[in-house]
């Protein structure tokens, strides 16, 4: 006893207390990591097709195939209250989250089943997942592959068959969508433009015989040129609804299903673990690069990618010079007083204003004020449609620009402080200019620090999602900022981005359930992007203070 | 850097003469040019910085002007006889108005400058005159005319658009729902003084005083013909009994429900016309105090309250309030500011739940109801004010005054329902019982009016932080003391980045697995998550201790420093432990359903997304922020204050206590303050964790909305420069002011502390 009083006289139990804090701080940071991680690349991974036999809670019997999604161990009184028939004995059972698909067929995606009700698991190997293009999965047995409606093979040599005609089908889609979302794109996107610029000569007066005439011609042979891809879209159309498959699903009905509505066919059950790595790498390639499908529960998040890349490109682009400007400034240039030491104060205070009030601002002054005042002057033909003065990816990246300002110019500025005095006087006393020194030593050594800066900016920005909001993102946009239509790079188009992308999909889309791993998903890759990010950022600041550490002494 | 020293020269000379010298001169030139140039961009960059501030500002500021007039004309009464005015109407364009005279005649006239554009004279039996004029408040552009025969006459005046060559042309015509010919209203046949009418698209009320003392009530309900196609007016008609005073001044509200009668004295007669079968009075009550005397009583836009002006220069605004079992009760909500004079007449307006004001001194004021804001009070004319209209879309009035001149005005006044009173105190609404703090910025109905109380979101972001603070404060802190103090450098140098790293993550993570994993999670396992609250600071006492009775060979091995790495193993033993006790412990105390209980036996209401949640969420996202900044304040606490005190026998938890912590604690108090700022502007984590009601109760299982998320939400549907658009921007600004406030005193206690301790 006396032991233990001389224990918590001594303090240690307090210290212990604190160290319990930075436990629990680690535990939740990589907890946090390893849940994300493992949700989100774990998904790909080809789970097995499960048969099993349900009697539910009305004694009814029916038979379930589809992936086990969930289980989890519920209190036996929550089910005995919804109607559960438990043993008395029993504090809690488990209860299954069967992800049964053939959403159109079964009205559901999901079947919950409790434990007590289901029969063994069994894994046939002939269970087949179909993944379409629309409804969901599909899950089932191949019965027969038909071509224009009368079987071409079943039996063991269907699913060679399957397999070959797929391919096929796969390629026919390609050039399908290559057609109608580039060519014909791009002829859209002309004939706009010849709109425009006739409604442009009609606002200068200028639209005379010749140029009307001129412009007829043009849109002519982009007619000509539409009939074409039409005629071939026509026939390609015909190719690609020829073949189907028809698959026995769990209540034993069989269903036809085109080919042309299938992405891919697999058979978990049969396949080997290289098999399942293969295909796990593939579907991982497909997440990356594929555009997104259902109201983006489904498929890929490339436009999502490629929107915040671009987005957070062009924002580097402008703050940089400006955020290092401002740095030289502030700490070359100007004279040091309580002047400057305030205006310091504000600008490092600035990053921790709300995100959402840039975005506030972004949309107000940028979107509203300058975007509809550019319309004005240099967009007239567009109007009443607008073309800057509407939400869009320049207004986005400036936004966001002004909102890692503070962080480039702070980074910057202790880059530049670092910097011994020694070796300006040393510059300037060999008659170099006050430019010159600048220049040719204390910005290429303050370099890394603005590296530094920049990195940490590209982080913020990647990861801010409340004032793209406001200012330019959409949870589907029809076309990427950059293609490759004159002038290819279209500062004003809406874009698509991951961070936006986590908060529609999981909480705006009709189906959360089915789509939350590809949630996960989305938010393991900006976790990566940013942590690295955000590594190099450290690697290159303790590298520049061993550094300088050298020159100092 | 001028060089005109000899030495340079000639070296200038030696080096090449002319060639050299001007380089030197582009040399320096260029020198000049972009020290220019810098000055120039840097300060830009700083100007374009604190334009946020000013931009922000700037978008608000509209809100707090009060209302302006702008004289436009004025003329003599067009179409003659100024005294036989009966009502004065202007369209949507404020082009052209309406003037209806007694004798029967509708004069449609330019505003701009009085010259007549039409004149129709009602098609009234020889020998009967206009005897009074009603105007359907919710459709104003219906009118009635009571006769000297007893009949009224129901005429809509409507306006076509036309453009012609590119210009617009508005054309009168005139429409009868009822038909030309009157209707019988008193069936005695005496002249008709006072009556009210109300429009509706499948039903007309009227509604008049009888000279037996009785009122009648004649109600047009539309019904479909037997044949279909046609549809016709069938007439209900029924008398409520006496009134012991003469009614002087009678309205019937926009549903056609209720029907106010008053006398000149101030008394009114509130009545249900629900069921036209069967009319009640539901309340009689006294409208004015003392002898004043009842000059005005007009229903606002909405038809729920009804604005009473007096001779004793008041205004009041009166509306049905409902009671708890029982029917609504007249109410006075609320009084505005006095005019100069009796008032002669009130205007409200046609979309907003403002009005205009006239007395008899001609003044005119302008006043909006839920901001109980006086938007102006201003002599209009030199003569009592007689007659008032104002445009639809409320910016034009046109006024009679006595002597027969009419005044047309522009009015500029864009943001009349929003105050400091509606922002941040409670306001008594339309149709509440109480007056309250709610926000709720747009509805269905075009009648709506608008709440726009700061105070809830504002109570959410408090809420919504404080809980974030009370998850975050203690574990960072006691982290951030550990880590400095007492941890070993090598663990040190992983600890410290991988939490401060967790900085960078994307709020939009965080909020989505708040939402979608820890929200659910947590609604199941309740019961674990208190008693891992509960378990873990007493388990982890008891392991500490354990540890320390164990053998010194195998507690010495553990070198001092890495308590935080074996407490890893407990923390997740203990936390592991009460969770699968969950269910068990669930089945045990609150029988089976924590959730159920918590509803039914303690009345604490439970949603799944609840400030816990948020709270867990946002602590997380705020623990680095705090941590890092305290535990650079512990760690720069100078060695040799920490050796002199364990020199001095202090054990190194009293060293901590008295001597680091204190010289520190400025440092830590600017983290909490930063670590707060970042909490009251999450946007994310809040939108997707919370169900985003404003409500405003501190029950942590319920949730709440911020500033930020409302922002978030209703920002891309606003508005451009509407009310809204503006309490938004409102919002941003407070965010931005509260947010910096906060950083800046951070900021510089941050700053002092490191010059003392320099000074050390």
């Amino acid at each position: 006893m006396q032991n233990l009083k001389n224990w918590f006289k001594s303090g240690s139990p307090w210290i212990w207390l604190n160290a319990a804090a930075v436990s629990t701080s680690l535990i939740m940071v990589f907890g946090l990591l390893s849940l994300i991680a493992v949700r989100g690349m774990g998904f790909f991974w080809p789970a097995d097709i499960v048969e099993t036999d349900y009697t539910d809670k009305y004694a009814q019997q029916v038979r379930l195939i589809g992936e086990i999604w969930e289980s989890e161990s519920v209190s036996a009184n929550q089910l005995r209250e919804n109607g559960y028939s438990i043993p008395e004995e029993l504090d809690e059972v488990t209860r299954y989250l069967i992800k049964t698909g053939n959403r159109d067929l079964l009205g559901a995606d999901f079947k919950v089943a409790v434990a007590l009700g289901l029969t063994e698991f069994r894994f046939p190997e002939e269970l087949m997942k179909v993944e379409r293009r629309e409804w969901g999965n599909l899950y089932g047995r191949l019965v027969s592959v038909k071509e224009n409606g009368s079987v071409v093979a079943q039996g063991p040599g269907a699913w060679d068959e399957l397999r070959a005609r797929l391919e096929r089908v796969l390629l026919i889609h390609d050039e399908i969508g290559r057609i109608e979302k580039k060519d014909i794109g791009s002829i859209n996107y002309s004939l706009e433009k010849l709109r425009l610029t006739e409604r442009r000569y009609e606002l200068d007066d200028a639209l005379t015989a010749q140029r009307e005439a001129e412009l007829a011609d043009k849109r002519k042979q982009l007619q000509a040129e539409y009939e074409e891809l039409q005629a071939r879209l026509v026939t390609l159309y015909q190719d690609i609804a020829r073949d189907s498959l028809s698959a026995q699903i769990q209540d034993d009905r069989v269903v036809d299903v085109p080919l042309s509505k299938v992405v891919e066919v697999t058979l978990p059950n049969a396949m080997s673990v290289t098999q399942k790595l293969a295909t796990y790498l593939r579907n991982l390639w497909t997440f990356v690069s594929d555009e997104p499908r259902e109201a983006n529960t489904e498929g890929g998040i490339f436009p999502a990618i490629f929107g915040t890349v671009m987005m957070v490109l062009i924002m580097a682009i402008m703050v940089t010079p400006l955020g290092v400007v401002a740095a030289v400034y502030l700490r070359e240039y100007a004279r040091q007083g309580p002047l400057i030491r305030l205006i310091r104060i504000a600008v490092n205070n600035l990053a921790g204003v709300p995100s959402i009030v840039y975005g506030v601002f972004g949309l107000g002054f940028f979107v509203y004020f300058l975007g509809s005042n550019i319309d004005q002057a240099l967009y007239p033909e567009a109007l009443p449609a607008p073309t800057f003065g509407t939400p869009g990816i320049m207004w986005a990246s400036l936004t966001l620009a002004i909102l890692t300002l503070p962080v480039v110019i702070v980074a910057t500025e202790e880059g530049l402080s670092r910097i011994p005095s020694s070796i300006r006087e040393g510059s300037l006393a060999l008659g170099a200019t006050k430019f010159e020194t600048l220049w040719r030593t204390i910005i290429p050594m303050a370099s890394p620090a603005i590296m530094t800066g920049l990195i940490l900016a590209i982080a913020r920005a990647a990861g801010e999602v409340a004032p793209l909001m406001l200012v330019g993102v959409v949870k589907l946009a029809p076309s990427l900022p950059l293609d490759g239509n004159a002038p290819f790079l279209h500062l004003d188009r809406k874009f698509m981005h991951l961070g936006f992308h986590i908060y529609d999909v999981g909480f705006q889309s009709p189906n959360v359930e089915a789509a939350r791993p590809l949630v996960y998903a989305t938010s393991f890759l900006l976790v990566l992007v940013i942590v690295s990010l955000n590594l190099t950022a450290i690697g290159i600041r303790n590298h520049l203070r061993e550094k300088y550490r050298a020159l100092e002494s | 850097m001028s060089s005109s020293t000899p030495d340079t020269t000639t070296a200038k000379s030696q080096l090449g003469g002319p060639s050299a010298a001007r380089r030197l001169r582009w040399r320096l030139l260029k020198d000049l040019l972009i020290r220019n140039a810098v000055g120039f961009g840097g300060t830009s960059v700083i100007v374009i910085i604190t334009l946020i501030f000013f931009y922000l500002l700037w978008v608000v500021l509209p809100i707090f002007f009060s209302a302006e007039l702008f004289p436009q004309a004025r003329y003599t009464v067009p179409g003659g006889d100024a005294e036989q005015t009966l009502h004065l109407a202007m369209e949507e364009q404020a082009e052209v108005a309406l003037r209806v005279t007694r004798d029967g005649r509708l004069v449609f006239f330019d505003t701009t400058n009085g010259g007549l554009k039409k004149e129709f004279v009602l098609p009234l039996p020889a020998g009967v005159t206009v005897s009074s004029m009603a105007d359907a408040q919710s459709n104003m552009d219906t009118l009635a005319m009571g006769l000297s025969d007893g009949s009224a006459l129901v005429v809509r005046h409507r306006y076509r658009v036309t453009f012609p060559e590119d210009r617009r042309v508005i054309t009168p015509y005139l429409e009868y729902p009822l038909g030309e010919t009157p209707v019988v209203l008193d069936p005695f046949g005496k002249p008709v003084t006072t009556f009210a009418v109300q429009w509706g698209e499948e039903r007309i009320t009227l509604a008049a005083p009888l000279p037996d003392s009785r009122l009648t009530v004649v109600s047009y309900v539309k019904e479909e013909s037997m044949l279909g196609e046609e549809s016709e007016f069938v007439r209900v008609e029924q008398f409520l009994d006496g009134t012991p005073k003469t009614v002087t001044h009678i309205a019937i509200d926009q549903d056609q429900q209720e029907l106010y009668a008053a006398a000149d004295d101030g008394t009114l007669f509130y009545y249900s016309i629900d069921d036209p079968e069967s009319p009640f009075l539901l309340q009689q009550l006294p409208l004015l105090e003392g002898d004043a005397r009842l000059t005005v009583l007009s229903s606002l836009l909405g038809g729920i309250s009804l604005l009473v002006g007096s001779d004793d220069n008041r205004l009041v605004q009166w509306s049905a309030v409902p009671r708890e079992g029982g029917p609504a009760q007249m109410t006075r909500i609320r009084e505005f500011d006095p005019m100069t004079a009796a008032i002669t007449t009130i205007a409200p307006e046609h979309h907003r739940k403002g009005f205009l004001a006239a007395d008899a001194n001609g003044e005119l004021g302008v006043f909006h109801t839920t901001a109980h804001r006086t938007l102006l009070i201003e002599p209009l004319a030199d003569q009592a004010i007689t007659h008032l209209a104002i445009g639809p879309r409320a910016n034009a009035l046109l006024a009679q005054d006595t002597a027969g001149n009419l005044y047309f005005n522009g009015i500029h006044n864009e943001h009349p329902e929003i105050s400091w009173s509606s922002l941040w105190g409670k306001v008594w609404y339309e149709s509440y019982a109480e007056p309250q703090y709610k926000w709720q910025s747009s509805a269905a109905t075009s009648d709506f009016e608008p709440k726009f109380s700061l105070v809830p979101i504002s109570f959410g972001t408090i809420k919504a932080a404080f809980y974030a603070m009370l998850i975050a404060v203690p574990l960072s802190i006691m982290g951030a003391i550990f880590t400095a103090h007492f941890m070993s450098p090598r663990m040190r140098s992983v600890v410290k980045p991988s939490i401060e790293i967790m900085e960078a993550l994307p709020t939009v993570i965080l909020g989505f697995l708040a939402g979608l994993w820890l929200a659910p999670y947590i609604e199941k396992s309740l019961p674990g998550i208190f008693a891992m609250l509960l378990l873990m600071p007493p388990g982890i006492l008891l392991s500490a201790y354990l540890w320390h009775r164990l053998p010194e060979n195998i507690r010495l091995r553990v070198p001092e420093g890495w308590e935080g790495a074996l407490l890893i193993p407990v923390v997740l033993f203990i936390g592991w432990l009460t969770l699968a006790a969950s269910p068990a412990l669930e089945n045990m105390f609150f029988a089976g359903d924590m959730r159920l209980w918590l509803t039914n036996e303690m009345g604490i209401s439970f949603d799944q997304r609840n400030s816990m949640v948020v709270g867990l969420a946002m602590g997380f996202a705020v623990i680095p922020t705090i941590f890092s900044i305290a535990e650079d304040a512990v760690f720069a606490v100078p060695k040799h204050l920490v050796n002199g005190s364990l020199a001095l026998g202090a054990t190194p938890w009293q060293t901590m206590m008295r001597v680091v912590l204190l010289t520190a604690s400025p440092g830590i108090f600017s983290a909490v303050m930063i670590g707060f700022g970042r909490a009251v502007g999450e946007t994310m984590i809040v939108l997707m964790a919370t169900g985003n009601t404003p409500i405003m109760d501190w029950n942590i299982f319920e949730g709440m909305r911020t500033l930020s998320a409302n922002i978030a939400v209703e920002m891309p549907e606003s508005e451009v420069a509407s009310s809204h658009y503006r309490v938004l921007f409102l919002a941003a600004l407070v965010l931005f002011a509260f947010t910096f406030l906060f950083n800046t005193l951070g900021e510089v206690v941050r700053q002092r502390l490191r010059r003392r301790y320099s000074s050390l």
